[in-house]
């Protein structure tokens, strides 16, 4: 009966655990605020990047990899991509496509955003992959350089006074479909495509084969640094749309922008159940995963309790749900033994 | 044996031992006496290293005793063995490559200074410099191991387990890699530990070495004692005899290969320091066994023809054709399959189910524009899980849950999905059960009656003579000789393995 608790506990520990915080803020919140349409409808704006994000991560965590770069691509992605929304198609001074009529410019400056980001990506693969630099390392080398790169952009201004049609993209006024955010849609969409490149393509297989043993994928014929790049180039991409998402939200692009999102997104996956040596890991968890960070920092808002302890039981829910995950671990070792 | 007068220093009596699905010790007994040097021989998977792993309390023994100066002892962990006076000197040794000389001597008893929890120093190395001097080695101890020679990295490794006040010391393979020089001076230590009456025992492949430094040989088979001599009133021809034992021409049957064309040639084959001059060709129908000591480059070989391990020079042709094989994964494309030695490591993804690394080698073949085709995968492993009996309650079970045979048989599948016309097996029965040994040794006459070209890698002599139809045996990153399976025995392949000319 105990390993029974323990299994369910331990099999749907996430979804619980966004179950139980749900209730308990509906209750505990005044007039029950926390379940009205309206605050659902926040709470998904609110997670949209950190999901967009997490699909990243999670396809870079799979691979045992790890990317702390994204934060910084982001800001730069932003940056980029309201620059070419004002400024028109310009690489190094000079410029391809001036003055373009506005909606024609806000494509390209998610083009611009979504290109840079990958570039970026690869170059992290390839620092990965080509010259055996530890993830950890490479893309922490990588975090400072971008983010520096973004400071000089524009003279560490944020550059702001953007057209009504590009912010539209980030979900304010005017910027809904069926009352849902675009950003929403945009993470909805990305969730289930991901999922199912995870799932059910060559190269998702490939990703899970790759963490789950190098070298004996490398001997089954998968071309293991081309996996990893791979990854990292999602990774950059995803990272720079979530960038113009966010410079559209607050309707500037801000060089300071993504400070600490690689670590939500590194939270929200490993909540979902990601394992960091690689091999274990879904995009529905990570998922769940951006949803229970995205509920519970509602919900300690609506309480009003302040910044520091909502800081504090984050950190308490990450350590729960990882210690339920080690539970579950030792619990298939010991079934491994009894089936021996 | 004659009546023993003498209380002997290590007893090790009817020691059995089992692994998931393997018996690999049975009933063995060693009898070690004071200021012996005493020889330990058999094979490969003959049960020497489980024997000296349960001496050294890195594995538990299921039954049996263990005696010291016949007083019976329990051994439960590395640390109780340690302090008992037993230490044994690993191929890998247990250094730490950026502490010096002295401090790996006396890591974890570091002689204490007045100060408390600081260490003195001094008396440190004075101490460490002591016993290396006394060992009559050449070496400052204030070096940082990681900037030893080898042989000098094993000499820290024996000053360790003397300044332990060692009365037995296990020496594994200590001249694998060792020059002829270095391996007169590590004679002359043990000669020089035996006089000061410890008692050591020796595990080499080669032969010569035990003629001239030990006094008595136990030779294990099977995981079983086989005898106890003096060395003096044996000879070479008897030891290996000893050490090979069983024929296993007669266990399985072998339908002589109607060898057709050549599939797969190797000429001038190189990869510097590891591989040299390596020709060979293998004919579709044919096994051809790739015979040898460990680290004879076997492995090596293997890898290089798969495009896992760079070459350096040399070409690789395929039905006539010459080829660049610069990935596995190009080997694969042109038909090749590698059944690696480590399978857990190597050959398998553990996480995954039965049905993902079945078909993880030719995705392609179940895919359509990047998807893979559901019901075809599970078509696919079902169908070999079927065919080659892989035990198994699902196709979804993950693999980390078979035992090592059937693990075995998902690692072939695996390669058998390929349809490779090219197999490369490298060890393919090593640590598994008797039963799945003879399903995949008909396996592969199954495959080699079919047309397909095998290279079968194995450190069981009855396994290569009894599967080959041709042998080649490598020595040193060469190959030693060839021998055809009518003039081949189990003799002659230990005489070229060996050096012998």
């Amino acid at each position: 009966m105990k390993e029974r608790i323990l299994r369910v506990l331990t099999d749907y520990g996430i979804v619980l655990m966004l179950i139980v915080l749900v209730v308990y803020f509906t209750i505990s919140t005044p007039n029950h605020i926390f379940i009205t349409p309206l605050n659902l409808i926040n709470i998904t704006h609110q997670i949209a990047i950190n999901t967009i994000l997490g699909i990243g991560m999670t396809f870079v965590i799979i691979t045992a990899g790890i990317d702390l770069s994204v934060g910084s691509v982001l800001a730069y992605c932003g940056l980029v991509a309201a620059d070419m929304v004002k400024h028109g198609l310009h690489i190094g001074g000079v410029t391809i496509l001036p003055n373009t009529p506005v909606p024609l410019a806000v494509l390209e400056g998610l083009l611009g955003a979504l290109v840079v980001g990958g570039f970026i990506g690869s170059l992290n693969g390839v620092v990965i992959t080509k010259f055996k630099v530890n993830p950890f390392i490479a893309t922490l080398a990588a975090m400072t350089i971008v983010r520096g790169f973004a400071f000089i952009y524009n003279n560490s201004y944020p550059i702001s006074n953007l057209p009504n049609s590009f912010d539209k993209l980030g979900g304010g006024v005017g910027g809904r479909f069926m009352h849902i955010p675009y950003p929403v849609w945009v993470a909805l969409l990305l969730v289930v495509i991901s999922h199912f490149v995870l799932s059910r393509t060559r190269f998702g297989r490939q990703v899970y084969a790759v963490g789950g043993n190098e070298e004996a994928s490398r001997l089954s014929g998968v071309n293991t640094n081309r996996v990893k790049l791979m990854v990292y180039i999602i990774m950059g991409v995803l990272a720079g749309l979530a960038g113009v998402l966010q410079a559209a939200d607050v309707s500037s692009a801000d060089p300071q922008a993504g400070l600490m999102y690689e670590l939500n997104a590194i939270a929200a996956v490993v909540l979902g159940g990601s394992s960091l040596m690689g091999g274990r890991g879904t995009i529905l968890g990570t998922l769940l995963g951006a949803l229970v960070i995205g509920v519970l920092n509602n919900g300690l808002i609506m309480l009003g309790i302040s910044d520091f302890y909502q800081q504090v039981w984050r950190g308490v829910v990450i350590l729960f749900a990882v210690l339920l995950d080690q539970a579950k671990i030792a619990l298939l070792a010991r079934q491994r033994r009894v089936a021996e | 044996m004659t009546e023993e007068a003498v209380v002997p220093a290590l007893e090790m009596r009817h020691i059995s031992k089992t692994f998931p699905g393997v018996r690999a010790l049975d009933d063995v007994s060693l009898t070690v006496m004071l200021g012996e040097v005493h020889a330990l021989l058999g094979e490969n998977g003959a049960g020497k290293s489980t024997l000296m792993k349960i001496l050294a309390g890195a594995h538990p023994k299921d039954t049996g005793e263990i005696l010291l100066n016949g007083k019976p002892v329990h051994i439960d962990s590395p640390q109780s063995a340690m302090e008992l006076g037993i230490s044994i000197i690993y191929q890998e040794f247990n250094l730490v490559p950026y502490l010096n000389a002295a401090e790996n001597i006396f890591l974890g008893r570091e002689p204490r200074a007045k100060i408390p929890s600081f260490v003195d120093f001094r008396k440190m190395y004075a101490d460490a410099q002591a016993i290396i001097d006394r060992l009559g080695v050449k070496l400052n101890v204030r070096t940082p191991v990681n900037r030893l020679s080898v042989a000098q990295q094993q000499m820290v490794e024996i000053a360790k387990a003397t300044s332990r006040k060692s009365r037995v010391i296990v020496m594994d393979e200590p001249s694998a890699t060792l020059t002829e020089h270095e391996l007169a001076s590590l004679f002359t230590l043990i000669r020089q530990l035996q006089s000061e009456g410890v008692s050591i025992v020796y595990i080499s492949h080669r032969l010569e070495e035990v003629f001239e430094i030990a006094n008595r040989v136990t030779i294990l088979r099977d995981g079983r004692w086989v005898a106890t001599e003096k060395v003096a009133d044996l000879d070479r021809d008897q030891i290996i005899r000893y050490m090979v034992g069983r024929e296993l021409k007669d266990i399985i049957p072998k339908a002589p290969a109607a060898v057709k064309e050549p599939a797969l040639r190797v000429v001038h084959l190189n990869r510097t320091g590891v591989l040299h001059d390596i020709n060979l060709t293998v004919h579709c129908g044919e096994v051809l066994g790739l015979a040898g000591l460990v680290g004879a480059g076997r492995t090596e070989v293997a890898r290089a023809i798969f495009g896992a391990d760079p070459i350096d020079s040399g070409r690789i042709e395929l039905f006539g054709k010459p080829v660049r094989i610069h990935s596995p994964e190009s080997a694969i494309r042109h038909g090749i399959g590698l059944i690696t030695e480590d399978r857990k490591a190597q050959g398998l993804i553990l996480g995954m189910a039965v049905r993902e690394n079945t078909t993880l080698a030719n995705l392609a073949a179940l895919s359509r524009f990047g998807f893979v085709c559901r019901a075809k995968e599970r078509e696919a492993a079902t169908k070999y899980v079927k065919d080659l009996r892989v035990r198994t309650p699902t196709i979804e079970q993950a693999v980390q849950n078979l035992s090592g045979g059937n693990q075995q048989k998902v690692v072939l599948a695996k390669w058998l999905f390929t349809k490779s016309k090219i197999l490369l097996f490298d060890e393919p029965t090593r640590g598994i059960d008797v039963g799945a040994k003879t399903e995949i040794y008909q396996l592969i006459n199954q495959l080699a009656a079919e047309g397909v070209a095998i290279i079968m890698i194995s450190s069981e002599l009855p396994e290569i003579l009894g599967m080959s139809d041709r042998i080649l045996v490598m020595h040193e990153g060469r190959i030693a000789g060839e021998l055809s399976r009518a003039e081949a025995t189990q003799e002659k392949i230990m005489h070229l393995a060996t050096g012998g000319e």
